[in-house]
């Protein structure tokens, strides 16, 4: 059972940049208008964000890290470790993103970098990791970088994903604190559901072919290659209101913590019908569970740090905050946060 | 899990058709109010009454809702 507790870290600031190139889903020509409106009220995005051609990841969350870095004056020298959370790196993982970000940021040579290559649950498992890293303190300050250009992986005639994912990079700046509580995890993997979110081909697995490229209409006539992302959103509904409450149920038994001491429990941006399915079982009132899917979309690993940008900026900044947060998806892999942050630095969200 | 009970809740998902008219024998897929919304409020009912699991290949496999009663309940 991974409950997990790293001492002596907290979050100093968070920030978040998306492309500025909006596209409102009642604009897509391909898909009928009463299919639109259907998607659009039960799934709950309305525009997504989407990055011109040539804009990665990395350019995200290098314009939120050189923001962050700035409105926190922090000392370049002082980031000890930098992790890279994507499924969408620069390159074909040679080398890591994070390699490349570590001489972008002019962080020192001195400096940890590496990739993390999960999606969904990717935020949740950025913060232990650097948690795990900052709470020996024998590093003073950790960056974690998160995000996907997510549309750019499913097929633009697949209505099961083309009109769900956007683009968004978020940093999260860490440090060792010996004032501070810590962190509080709850994390967990089921492997046998990888198939739920997949891209088929490309990997070595099955390495990339011209077949991969083939065009091809699944029986529930959805329109795929194998070098596109391929959702089973049944499985996904059914993991997320099963796993989702039972890893935040979990995490507060273990705590011995109630809904009253939780002021936001900020969930990966999934999907409207599948997110509020979690809210209501875990009792949450609506005011304590904010959302950025209507205007982002779910935008995988960035989807926590971009809801706190986007939806609780002023109250991060001004008041001391007891945070809930749940990442869960493609592995399947899900893990949930409680934190308590001081009032920190929130840039206001970055376009590029 | 009760039979009878399972196409009661099953039946009540539906808005608009008579729930008189689908039995344990409807192929439910061949409905004219079948879509994946749909689908995706029976995956969220059988969670939130048996505590079970619905998969894709459940939903893909089972024809009649009695099929998939077989499937959920051998869970």
């Amino acid at each position: 059972m991974a409950l997990l507790h790293n001492k002596y870290v907290s979050i100093k600031g968070i920030s978040a940049c998306v492309p500025a190139n909006s596209v409102k889903n009642t604009d897509n020509e391909l898909f009928a208008p009463g299919d639109i409106n259907a998607f659009i009220n039960n799934v709950g995005v309305e525009e997504l964000r989407m990055a011109e051609k040539g804009v990665c990841t990395s350019d995200l969350c290098v314009a939120a890290a050189e923001k962050l870095l700035e409105e926190t004056q922090t000392d370049r020298n002082d980031i000890g470790i930098i992790v890279f959370v994507s499924q969408s790196p620069d390159y074909f993982f040679l080398p890591n993103t994070a390699c490349i970000i570590q001489d972008r940021l002019k962080l020192s040579k001195e400096t940890l970098a590496f990739d993390v290559p999960l999606g969904c649950s990717g935020y949740v498992y950025g913060l232990n990791l650097i948690a795990s890293y900052l709470s020996a303190g024998q590093i003073k300050k950790g960056l974690l970088l998160v995000g996907d250009t997510a549309s750019k992986i499913p097929n633009a005639k697949d209505k099961s994903s083309s009109m769900l994912f956007g683009d968004a990079g978020a940093a999260t700046l860490l440090e060792y604190d010996e004032q501070s509580e810590g962190l509080h995890f709850h994390m967990a993997t089921d492997g046998s559901g990888y198939k739920a979110i997949i891209v088929p081909e490309g990997g070595f697995r099955t390495r990339f072919s011209a077949a991969s490229l083939e065009e091809y209409t699944s029986n529930e006539g959805l329109v795929r290659t194998p070098h596109s992302l391929h959702l089973d959103g049944f499985d996904v509904f059914s993991f997320g209101i099963s796993e989702a409450p039972k890893t935040c149920k979990k995490l507060m038994e273990h705590l011995a913590i109630t809904n009253e001491d939780i002021d936001f429990a900020v969930f990966h941006q999934a999907n409207k019908m599948m997110n509020e399915k979690i809210r209501k079982k875990l009792g949450l009132p609506e005011n304590k569970v904010p959302y950025s899917l209507k205007h982002f979309g779910n935008t995988s690993s960035a989807s926590i740090p971009l809801t706190m940008v986007t939806e609780m900026r002023a109250e991060l900044q001004q008041s001391s905050t007891r945070l809930l947060l749940c990442g869960f998806g493609v592995g399947l892999s899900w893990g949930t946060a409680y934190l308590q942050c001081s009032p920190i630095v929130v840039p206001e969200l970055i376009e590029l | 899990m009760d039979k009878n009970h399972f196409l009661q809740s099953f039946a009540e998902q539906f808005d608009d058709t008579d729930p008189s008219t689908i039995t344990l024998e409807t192929h439910f897929k061949e409905m004219e109010e079948w879509s994946s919304m749909v689908a995706l409020m029976i995956i969220a009912m059988v969670d939130e009454q048996y505590s079970k699991k619905i998969t894709g290949a459940d939903l893909r496999e089972a024809n009649t809702i009695e099929q998939l009663f077989e499937r959920v309940s051998s869970k």
